[in-house]
């Protein structure tokens, strides 16, 4: 059924369409109304889960590796600092092999204290071991949630479903909300390969020596490495149930591109805009969205960006003395694969709107230079 | 709770052995804490009221449960006397080892 | 495609009047985005929501800075600030107010519409005279002002995103939709 809900709306949706039997999780802006309506939905009975009401969101992921581990289907969702808290207890999750699906609304961290959007909370926690889906559009938020359900349970690996603060979260469009019976379909219950019961009473988490940490993390790699394939298979699987891709990218227009955008988020889809003003005037660009960073879709973005002449990444974040993430993460991929040069753009930190504008600035840099003309390329900055 | 019996020591020789998670990794029963023992508790059960404290207490589950009463199991106490310091009625006293 | 931005002041329901008039674009088959101000909002402080209505997907996720037309709840805000910021030539701002368009003061260079929302709401029991509620009057008249959608979506539309007062609410969207003055 076409309905128009909010981002934040979505998510839960997602959650409840997936048949969630446990949701811990504390309020934070711009998250609030995720929490708001599965409270309701749980205390309505529409959705049959056991609410937890927790002190901090460290308690909320606490609760949360407690029932998944019991073998529930948990849900969670944060923002921003609200992650932060969280850190410690997200390397419990994938360490643990805890399939927890966490929706977090992207918010700018403090200092200064903000409420808008950005990237850099949910790539703090990149080395976490949890997969990272990165949202478009509100149809998206909510099939991702249904569909790393199914990822994670399969590999036992945890996964983040990442909107952007406000375009997201608060914008209101238009989203097929699927059958119950079709998503049943698609997702049957969860099955963890290991549990904790007092049947069958078995100790987690207890002091693992030398003789083994190193192993377990070997596993853990090993499984994420399956993936890529994984996601691009339930995304087509998908496709044939609900009529929409679920890729690990969403490239558009790549093709016969010479300049090849990457974004992720919201800007991947202002950047399909800007590539359909842009062609009209006669210039070959194209836009490579990453929808999941982690894994990271090295084929695909490898033989996607190797046709094109110039690349140019527009990273929402930035790591302090580096580059901007996604910037980073693509050279590292084409490194010794392609000798495309890659600009490197930040911009829109802190919620700073990306607009056509932004896209016009970026696209006529590129077009000018033969190679970056410096090493970060900063749009938008009032100097 | 039955008494343990010991075990030898887990090793996994190939990450395919291994669960996924640290989940019954191994387990504590090849080390036999009882030979750090010094001291040993003795349980005078005509005046133990079956609480079941030591039981819940001992940091080395070496207090296990037979017939309703609690067994010292000196395979593992380690004699640290948690035991005889939290029984209520006083009824567990340690007593030197003679070694 | 059409961009519209709506002026209101905290607790007046502007966010809902968007969310209410996506929900009637959105029975007509057509694409819509509506957001409010990204941000926090007080009660009595000016408030904006945006909405963009196109008939095929919507893509661009960037703010509205130009919009085709413009909706004021509240006449007072017409003095505390400028509602026609980067509003476009031809553009409709439609006010609700007791006046007619010919006696505001705008540029010629708009078209103005006016309906009496106060008027309609109180007339319904929606609110009271202190605080009228005129978002549901206010969509009948936009709707009806730049032909969006068809009068019975925006009474089932109503119906389905008012919290109270259904049925009047409905009725004060019909009236507004049949009331509002305008000269195309
Ligand atoms: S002395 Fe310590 S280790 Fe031994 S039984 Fe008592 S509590 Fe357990
Ligand atoms: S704590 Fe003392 S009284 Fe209680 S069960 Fe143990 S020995 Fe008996």
């Amino acid at each position: 059924m076409r309905k128009v809900l909010m981002g934040n709306h979505a998510l839960s949706y997602g959650a409840m369409l997936s048949r969630v039997q446990v949701v811990a999780a504390y309020p934070i802006t711009p998250q609030t109304q995720v929490v708001e309506l599965l409270s309701e939905m749980c205390a309505e009975k529409i959705l049959d889960a056991q609410f937890i009401k927790v002190e901090s969101e460290h308690s909320a992921m606490a609760a949360c590796l407690g029932a998944s581990l019991a073998g529930a289907r948990t849900f969670t969702a944060t923002s921003a600092q609200g992650l932060a808290l969280m850190h410690e207890l997200l390397h419990w999750a994938s360490g643990g092999r805890l399939p927890v699906v966490l929706g977090n609304i992207n918010r700018a961290m403090a200092p200064g204290w903000s409420i808008w959007t950005d990237q850099n909370d949910s790539l703090s926690q990149r080395d976490t071991g949890w997969m990272q889906f990165y949202c478009g559009s509100n149809q998206e938020v909510l099939d991702s949630v249904i569909q790393a359900f199914k990822v994670a349970e399969k590999l036992h690996i945890p996964a983040m479903i990442i909107l952007d603060a406000f375009s997201l979260s608060h914008t209101y469009e238009i989203v097929d909300v699927p059958d119950q019976e079709k998503v049943d379909k698609f997702l049957p219950p969860f099955q963890p390969k290991f549990r904790l019961t007092p049947d069958e009473p078995h100790a987690f988490g207890g002091l693992t020596s030398p003789e083994h940490y190193f192993e377990l993390r070997y596993k853990l790699q090993k499984d994420m490495e399956k993936a890529p394939a994984l996601i691009e298979e339930t995304g087509q699987e998908f496709e044939e149930l609900f009529g929409r891709k679920l890729g690990l990218v969403d490239p558009y227009k790549c093709d016969d591109a010479e300049i090849i955008l990457v974004t992720s988020g919201t800007t991947g889809y202002t950047a399909r805009v800007a590539v359909d003003h842009f062609r009209e005037k006669g210039l070959k660009v194209g836009n490579l969205r990453i929808r999941v960073l982690r894994p990271f879709p090295f084929e695909k973005v490898q033989s996607i960006l190797s046709h094109a002449k110039k690349v140019a990444v527009i990273d929402r974040n930035i790591s302090y003395g580096h580059h901007g993430i996604f910037y980073q993460e693509v050279k590292s991929a084409l490194y010794g694969n392609s000798s495309v040069p890659v600009f490197g753009y930040i911009t829109g930190l802190g919620g700073r709107d990306i607009t056509l504008n932004t896209f016009q600035k970026i696209i006529e840099e590129t077009q000018r230079n033969e190679t970056p003309p410096e090493r970060i390329s900063w749009i938008g900055v009032k100097k | 709770m039955k008494k343990q019996q010991p075990t030898k020591k887990i090793i996994f020789h190939s990450e395919k052995e291994m669960p996924l998670a640290p989940y019954s990794l191994g387990s504590m029963l090849h080390n036999r804490t009882g030979a750090w023992r010094n001291i040993r508790p003795e349980i005078n059960l005509e005046n133990c009221i079956q609480c079941g404290i030591c039981w819940k207490f001992c940091p080395d589950v070496a207090i296990y449960i037979e017939n309703e009463y609690p067994v010292v199991d000196y395979t593992y106490c380690k004699g640290c006397g948690l035991c005889a310091e939290e029984c209520p009625v006083k009824c567990i006293t340690m007593v030197e080892e003679e070694k | 495609m059409v961009e519209i931005r709506f002026h209101g002041r905290g607790g007046q329901g502007t966010v809902v009047a968007s969310k209410i008039l996506a929900d009637a674009i959105n029975k007509e088959g057509k694409f819509v985005q509506a957001y409010p101000e990204f941000g926090v909002e007080r009660r009595g402080a000016p408030v904006y929501a945006f909405i963009r209505i196109d008939e095929t997907p919507i893509f661009d996720k960037s703010r509205i800075y130009s919009p085709d037309h413009i909706v004021v709840l509240d006449p007072t805000l017409i003095e505390a600030i400028d509602v026609t910021e980067g509003l476009k030539e031809k553009g409709w701002i439609i006010v609700n107010t007791d006046k007619k368009p010919e006696e505001l003061a705008f540029p010629t260079k708009y078209r103005v519409a006016t309906i009496d929302a106060t008027h309609i709401a109180l007339k319904h029991q929606l609110g009271t005279r202190a605080t009228p509620i005129v978002n549901t009057a206010i969509v009948g008249a936009v709707v009806k002002v730049l032909d969006l959608a068809r009068l019975e979506s925006v009474i089932q539309a109503v119906k389905e995103g008012v919290p109270l007062k259904p049925e009047e609410n409905a009725a004060a969207a019909k009236e507004a939709y049949e009331s509002v003055v305008f000269h195309s």
